[in-house]
């Protein structure tokens, strides 16, 4: 059913993708799906790397470390944008047609007050695009 | 406008991670942007700060406005002889600093080492020549450009057509270097070189140093963007510690305030012209309401961020300025703004020298009052403005940030100079109108528009002008001091940017119905003698970076 999943991920904070990156690979198995890992950075230094090349290397590196995982074709995109807290939103709803991308499996947090200031990443994703879309809360226990 | 990268045909091999074969030469370091950080979520907003310099500059801050507001018939004589000791007895090392920024800048255009791309050879530019520029403008004097390029120019001219005055053997005018008594043409070419002295290659000379090291340190050598890593050089690993929050928190400080202090002033002048044009009574509320509705449009555009926010506000403002600018070209007196323009280039060019001398200076009011005022104030709002052009000039080489920085807003600041300022002085030596000369500083480019047809229309623009570049100011402002909180990460969550921005109106607030804003100003302008310090070593790790970096073809 689908062909390609976009899975967004912030190498700077695994515990909050951790989530979706089980259902990626679950549904990737299930629909023998390749997953197309998506990471938005700024161009000045960060935690992860010291530039988009670094990056694009590291989140290479880790959709590899996935394959073996779930054992489907990976590939991987490093985006960047000049600030990326205020452009993430556009900058996914752009990469789902890049990537030709028929799924989005991407992790957000539940509804809270603050989202009618700053609404969430996966509620604007899903408003704004073709392909389907999985927000992933996070696990509760 | 992103970047794609795309991934090679080849798999990346799965384990270890490759050190980057770019075309960078990135510095060594064991240490990880945000390793003293802390995150927290409380109430549900996501935090994520440099622990200690969040919390020593929010309390210096705090600390600040409370004793200039519950003290403030005792601090402000410390602060002003603090102030008047930095510009009497160290004019010479502000003048000879800014010189050394200059020259630097203007010399390594033409070296190789100007081929060096920042961000990497392979690095391509985030924003298009117009929204850079654009950007470059807004931030770093637009402001200052609507304040004083109709006042200073006639300031100037007054001082200098005054003549000399001694009085026990000390020069009592405020004339810059021998002045031109009686002499109309001479007053005015001297009166433009001083103004465009002030506006045009040391202040962006300045910008340009903080700037390039900062970027430099940042986008080439892979540390944090921060005010610490132009350091390294000279600290090296220290710069992680103490030595390096000190720097952080001092620039934080300069920031704030400068926008603060600015913030009020801005809002000063925007009420004048209000009350100048509609008759809004220029009473504190009306400030207040002001400021408010300036921080409240900030805020929106903050959050949309540098793309959507800062840069459309930006070139919306250039446009307009642009208009403004053609407008007064047009209908004020054309034939002599044109003339004049390389009539002061040529002026600015001969006594650029004796201007810039930093050694036994005769008019010492003009040169401790004016210049080494000014440059203090430059170098104060460098790490601001310094941080912003650094963050959005990613992709140009050396040259063309050189080129951009320095060279083309100093021309611009020369048209700006010699149409606005040329005007109002040809209203006053030619049509003997004094309502420009005799009005307040806040009030004399309204004066000046007031001569020309369209008033209504020209002073409105004016207005605008001068709260959108506040706007701007204190956008980019919010978003400098974000990142040097959050140790040198650009993106941090978005409630931290709301905040700052928040303080900035309320600290300027603050000062204004409390009155210490004058006092702030001098403290502000105090700490540009550090920061002079801070720059210094920009030149020599500029020097020292670029040495080290290939240079793309």
């Amino acid at each position: 059913m689908y062909k390609k999943i976009m899975v967004p991920v912030d190498l700077a904070h695994f515990d909050v993708i951790e989530p979706s990156l089980q259902v990626a690979a679950d549904q990737a198995k299930h629909y023998g799906a390749e997953v197309c890992y998506v990471a938005v950075t700024a161009t000045t230094p960060s935690s992860v790397a010291h530039n988009p090349e670094e990056y694009q290397q590291k989140l290479e590196a880790f959709a590899q470390e996935r394959a073996k995982v779930h054992g489907q074709p990976v590939s991987a995109r490093v985006i960047t944008c000049p600030d990326p807290i205020a452009d993430l939103d556009d900058v996914l709803i752009d990469a789902i047609d890049e990537v030709g991308a028929d799924l989005v499996i991407m992790p957000t947090h539940p509804p809270k007050h603050l989202d009618v200031v700053i609404p969430s990443h996966g509620g604007k994703v899903a408003t704004h695009t073709k392909a389907s879309v999985f927000l992933v809360r996070p696990l509760q226990d | 406008m992103t970047n794609n990268h795309k991934a090679p045909e080849a798999a990346a091999p799965s384990e270890g991670i490759p050190a980057p074969e770019g075309p960078a030469n990135l510095i060594d370091t064991d240490y990880v942007i945000g390793q003293d950080n802390i995150t927290a979520s409380p109430l549900g907003i996501n935090l994520d700060l440099h622990g200690k310099v969040f919390t020593f500059s929010s309390l210096v801050i705090l600390f600040f406005v409370i004793v200039t507001l519950a003290l403030q018939d005792q601090v402000e004589p410390i602060f002003n002889a603090m102030f008047s000791f930095l510009t009497g007895n160290l004019a010479w090392f502000f003048l000879l600093a800014a010189n050394i920024f200059v020259v630097l800048s203007i010399v390594l255009i033409f070296t190789p080492l100007a081929k060096v791309r920042i961000g990497g050879a392979h690095a391509t530019p985030d924003f298009s020549y117009l929204g850079w520029f654009s950007m470059l403008f807004a931030a770093g004097m637009g402001i200052g450009l609507m304040f004083y390029g109709v006042s200073e120019p006639i300031t100037h001219f007054d001082t200098a057509i005054g003549g000399t005055a001694m009085e026990d053997g000390v020069r009592t005018d405020w004339s810059p270097l021998g002045a031109a008594a009686g002499n109309q043409e001479g007053a005015i070419s001297l009166g433009m070189a001083a103004t465009i002295f002030h506006w045009g290659l040391h202040p962006w000379g300045i910008y340009a140093v903080v700037a390039l090291a900062l970027a430099l340190f940042s986008y080439n050598k892979g540390l944090p963007l921060t005010m610490r890593s132009i350091f390294y050089p000279i600290l090296g690993e220290r710069i992680w510690g103490w030595p390096g929050h000190v720097i952080d928190i001092l620039a934080v400080f300069a920031t704030l305030f400068g926008l603060a202090t600015s913030l009020g002033l801005g809002a000063t002048q925007a009420t004048a012209g209000l009350g100048y044009l509609f008759g809004v009574p220029a009473t504190n509320t009306t400030m207040v309401l002001l400021i408010m509705g300036i921080t409240a449009v900030a805020l929106g555009s903050v959050v949309l961020g540098v793309e959507k926010g800062v840069q459309r506000l930006s070139q919306f403002n250039m446009i307009l300025a642009a208009l403004l600018l053609l407008f007064v070209i047009a209908v004020g007196p054309t034939l002599m703004i044109a003339t004049g323009f390389f009539e002061n280039l040529l002026s600015y060019a001969v006594n650029l020298p004796a201007l810039s001398n930093p050694f036994g200076r005769e008019d010492a009011n003009f040169s401790q009052g004016w210049t080494a005022f000014y440059w203090a104030w430059w170098i104060a709002w460098s790490p601001f403005v310094g941080m912003f052009i650094a963050r959005v000039s990613r992709g140009r080489t050396v040259r063309e940030f050189l080129i951009a920085v320095l060279l083309v807003p100093s021309i611009v600041s020369v048209l700006w100079m010699t149409s606005f300022g040329g005007t109002a002085i040809d209203q006053a030596v030619n049509q003997g109108f004094d309502g420009v000369r005799e009005a307040a500083l806040e009030l004399q480019l309204f004066q000046m528009l007031g001569q020309l047809p369209l008033t209504a229309i020209t002073s409105f623009v004016a207005i605008v002008l001068v709260m959108v570049f506040f706007i701007t100011s204190s956008d980019s402002g919010s978003l400098v001091i974000d990142s040097i909180t959050a140790g040198g990460k650009v993106d941090a969550p978005k409630p931290q940017r709301i905040f700052w921005a928040i303080i900035e109106g309320a600290v300027a607030i603050a000062l204004l119905l409390g009155g210490g804003l004058t006092a702030l100003q001098t403290a502000v302008i105090t700490t540009g003698l550090p920061f002079t310090l801070v720059l210094l070593a920009a030149c020599y790790a500029i020097v020292k970076g670029l040495m080290s970096e290939p240079r793309s073809a």
